[in-house]
């Protein structure tokens, strides 16, 4: 609890504050928690405990459910590789495989230097693209491994950093 | 009420409408296998399927724990599409489960392998990966292993129907599922109040006490000098460990077993309750009369006091000062009866029999020790006990009837067997307080409003000239009720018994598990009357004990006499009074 400040305690309030009407708001706020805050860890879901009058278990488990949480803070560009079954034959493994070696992180993991984080994610219903890769959102088509250091590297670029 | 006629294998029967066929089935002499759904639906997640049955109007096979009954359902429990679908449900829940039961310490009582014997499950039917396990034995009082975890929710309902913001929950999802507290971190470091309600729900192993049974072992391996003390609830479910009927008073079988255990000692904590009785009687009237924090909360529940700790701290200064009946009578046997035998306190080596788990987190906190002796040196669950005395080769059924070692300590009254069952404290607090304000006995002995099982009581008892109001409560839900009135300022209390497990110690997370697979000789509804039942062995104790008020008890009148002086004496304070301290619920560094 120490480490959050009074002004993110207000704010989290605020966004609970926000839902009040609502019959079940916890999905509604932890989204916005997460993309205000980038992540919701525990300090952060005390805090929604204490508001909503959930319990922290029950609120952990609707955080580890979904993978659009995240108990860390995630990468400025967030990287989906998508696992489902379509993408999955086409070969998907091998590409978040490879976004991880080339980035040196596990899936669900984020670079030192906070750049980027991958995520696995499960069917993102763009299966005609298989396999396909989200990058901030947007879908990368068919992609194919030797792509992936290119694509690193645009993005690497983009923040104007030196390869 | 409305019956529904139904028929079980072709034979029919009229059962309530509204029962589940699992609960229809059990009335009518059938026992259904069954794992998630725990008593009329205090857990019904219908997930397991190991209770599934034809039943007329269900599509497929029915899972009888949330199907409900309907006139002239026709159910079939031993059909072979029956049996082949709860086997294999059962062969499912195995092919993820760390299979060793030799070496489980729920084996002989876990539903699971009974469920798995009977269905006649087969080995490696399902073969593949098993979920990564969290093992926590960490905390003082549970171990968690997820490796025999089926996902049933019972804890996480349990938990939360006991104490209203449950500290267990599921998390992640799929194959990476697991039921624990928030960040799968240990209990040590969660809001558990270590009470084990959820520990008796668990049908596994995936939760169980933390034994202490090698310490025990140890102590007497090295020559210490053993004494043991049963807190009142033992005598009342140690029986069932050997199969006796719920609410069998096992005393004098219990302590004939303590003797051949090889104790030097038996003793009953019951004279510790009266002395509590004595101590925290008159701390009430001190609080009354000199204008101190009221309510005063009785402190001798440990699961209580946890969970004042971590979201009460600001009442603290309401908690009696008082240790717990055990605590207090630890300190006195490493005092005065240690100076009385001529014993150094170093070598006594004291062990509580308990009803609870949070006593085994009790006894270990830095306040429970007098000039760095440890009051109570190991806590053993009633379970644990048993588990002793089968070790032993002893038949207990068949031991004689004896009684506890009677010297400085061995008097004890009606007051303290009551301390077992909620109300039983407020109970006898008021037997004493009315004395010492009143000048004599209250007419009748017993304060019937206090008793029962309502999640809260109350009463008003005129004495000393004024109306003393006073409220019981078990389990946190309840509890939380009658503290946010205090916070507040509304509450209207003199004195207010808090008991950490809904009923009391009768119920702790200690005691013996109860389940209608096990006990084909109890009345079908045992799961909702195993409580009272045990709550009136205790009754019929007080009732049979000529000493009816801790205040009469000569043996707490000559400790007074010869060592503590009088009640709140700085000797007595120095023994027997213990403190407080507020902690975060969360206690991990957030990475
Ligand atoms: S939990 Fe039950 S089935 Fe599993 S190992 Fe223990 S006794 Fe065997
Ligand atoms: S021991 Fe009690 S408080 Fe802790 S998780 Fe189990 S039921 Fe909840
Ligand atoms: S720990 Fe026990 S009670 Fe809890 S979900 Fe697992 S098997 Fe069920
Ligand atoms: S007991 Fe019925 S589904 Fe588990």
């Amino acid at each position: 609890m120490a480490r959050l400040s009074g002004a993110s305690v207000a704010r989290i309030e605020e966004i609970c504050d926000a839902y009040q009407g609502e019959k079940t708001p916890l999905v509604m706020i932890l989204s916005d928690i997460q993309r205000e805050f980038g992540y919701v860890p525990l300090e952060v879901q005390e805090v929604v405990s204490r508001k909503t009058g959930l319990s922290v278990a029950e609120i952990y488990g609707v955080v580890t459910f979904y993978s659009f949480f995240s108990l860390t803070p995630k990468g400025k560009h967030v990287i989906g590789c998508c696992l489902g079954t379509a993408c999955y034959v086409k070969g998907a493994q091998r590409i978040i495989d490879r976004f991880c070696n080339d980035l040196g992180i596990e899936p669900g993991g984020t670079t030192d230097d906070g750049m980027f984080t991958i995520d696995a994610l499960r069917c993102i219903g763009a299966c005609a693209a298989a396999p396909a890769v989200t990058i901030d959102g947007k879908v990368y088509a068919r992609v194919d491994i030797s792509q992936v250091p290119g694509i690193i590297s645009a993005y690497r670029q983009m923040e104007g950093g030196a390869e | 009420m409305s019956l529904v006629n139904i028929k079980i294998e072709g034979r029919p029967y009229q059962v309530e409408e509204g029962l589940t066929i699992l609960e229809a089935a059990r009335q009518c002499g059938y026992e259904i296998p069954s794992l998630c759904s725990f008593n009329h639906g205090e857990c019904n997640q219908g997930s397991c399927r190991v209770c599934l049955v034809e039943a007329t109007g269900a599509r497929g096979l029915a899972a009888s724990c949330v199907y409900q009954v309907a006139e002239g359902m026709e159910v079939l429990i031993n059909s072979p599409k029956a049996v082949a679908a709860r086997r294999t449900s059962v062969e499912l829940l195995l092919s993820n489960h760390n299979v060793n039961c030799q070496q489980c310490g729920k084996s002989g009582q876990c539903e699971l392998q009974n469920v798995a014997r009977i269905v006649g499950a087969r080995e490696g039917m399902f073969k593949g990966a098993k979920t990564p396990t969290t093992y926590d034995d960490v905390s003082p009082s549970i171990v968690r292993d997820t490796s025999k975890c089926i996902l049933c929710g019972r804890c996480v309902e349990r938990c939360k129907n006991a104490h209203g913001n449950g500290v267990l929950g599921f998390q992640n999802r799929g194959f990476d599922a697991k039921v624990g507290p928030a960040m799968d971190i240990s209990f040590a470091d969660s809001p558990c109040i270590m009470c084990g309600q959820c520990v008796t729900v668990c049908p596994t192993g995936a939760l169980l006490p933390k034994s202490e049974i090698d310490k025990v072992d140890f102590a007497r391996a090295q020559g210490k000098y053993m004494v043991v003390q049963t807190a009142p609830a033992v005598r009342a479910a140690l029986g069932e460990e050997f199969g006796l009927p719920i609410g069998t008073p096992v005393t004098g079988k219990m302590a004939a077993a303590l003797r051949r255990l090889g104790f030097n000692r038996v003793y009953d904590v019951d004279f510790g309750a009266d002395l509590t009785i004595m101590e925290e009687a008159n701390e009430l009237l001190d609080r009354v009369k000199s204008g101190g924090v009221l309510p005063m909360i009785t402190s001798c529940s440990p699961g209580w006091v946890n969970y004042a700790e971590t979201y009460y701290a600001d009442l603290l200064p309401h908690l009696s000062s008082c240790k717990s009946p055990h605590q207090m009578q630890g300190a006195i046997i490493k005092s005065y009866f240690a100076q009385a035998h001529g014993l150094d306190p170093k070598d006594i080596f004291v062990v509580s029999i308990m009803p609870c788990t949070a006593k085994k987190s009790e006894k270990d906190r830095a306040q429970m020790e007098v000039d760095g002796i440890r009051d109570v040196d190991a806590v053993l669950t009633v379970c644990e006990l048993g588990d002793l005395i089968k070790r032993s080769g002893m038949q207990f059924n068949r031991l004689p009837e004896e009684g506890f070692d009677y010297d400085i300590m061995g008097t004890s009254t009606g007051a303290g067997v009551i301390f077992g069952v909620t109300g039983g404290v407020m109970e006898a607090a008021l037997r004493t307080a009315y004395r010492v304000l009143e000048g004599k006995e209250h007419d009748a002995v017993v304060f019937n409003a206090v008793r029962g099982f309502d999640g809260i009581r109350e009463a008003t008892i005129a004495m000393g000239g004024m109306d003393v109001k006073v409220a019981v409560a078990s389990g946190m839900a309840n509890a939380k009720i009658l503290l946010d009135q205090i916070r507040e300022g509304t509450s209207p209390y003199h004195f207010i018994e808090i008991m950490g497990c809904p009923g009391g110690c009768i119920n702790g997370g200690g005691m013996p598990i109860v389940r209608h697979c096990f006990l084909p000789n109890e009345d079908v509804d045992i799961v909702d009357t195993y409580r009272a039942k045990r709550a009136r062995a205790l009754y019929t104790e007080d009732e049979r004990n000529t000493l009816r008020q801790s205040h009469n008890n000569p043996q707490i009148i000559e400790l007074y006499s010869r060592f503590l002086e009088k009640p709140n004496s700085h000797k007595a304070h120095e023994l027997l009074h213990t403190t407080y301290a507020g902690r975060e619920p969360f206690r991990v560094q957030d990475h």
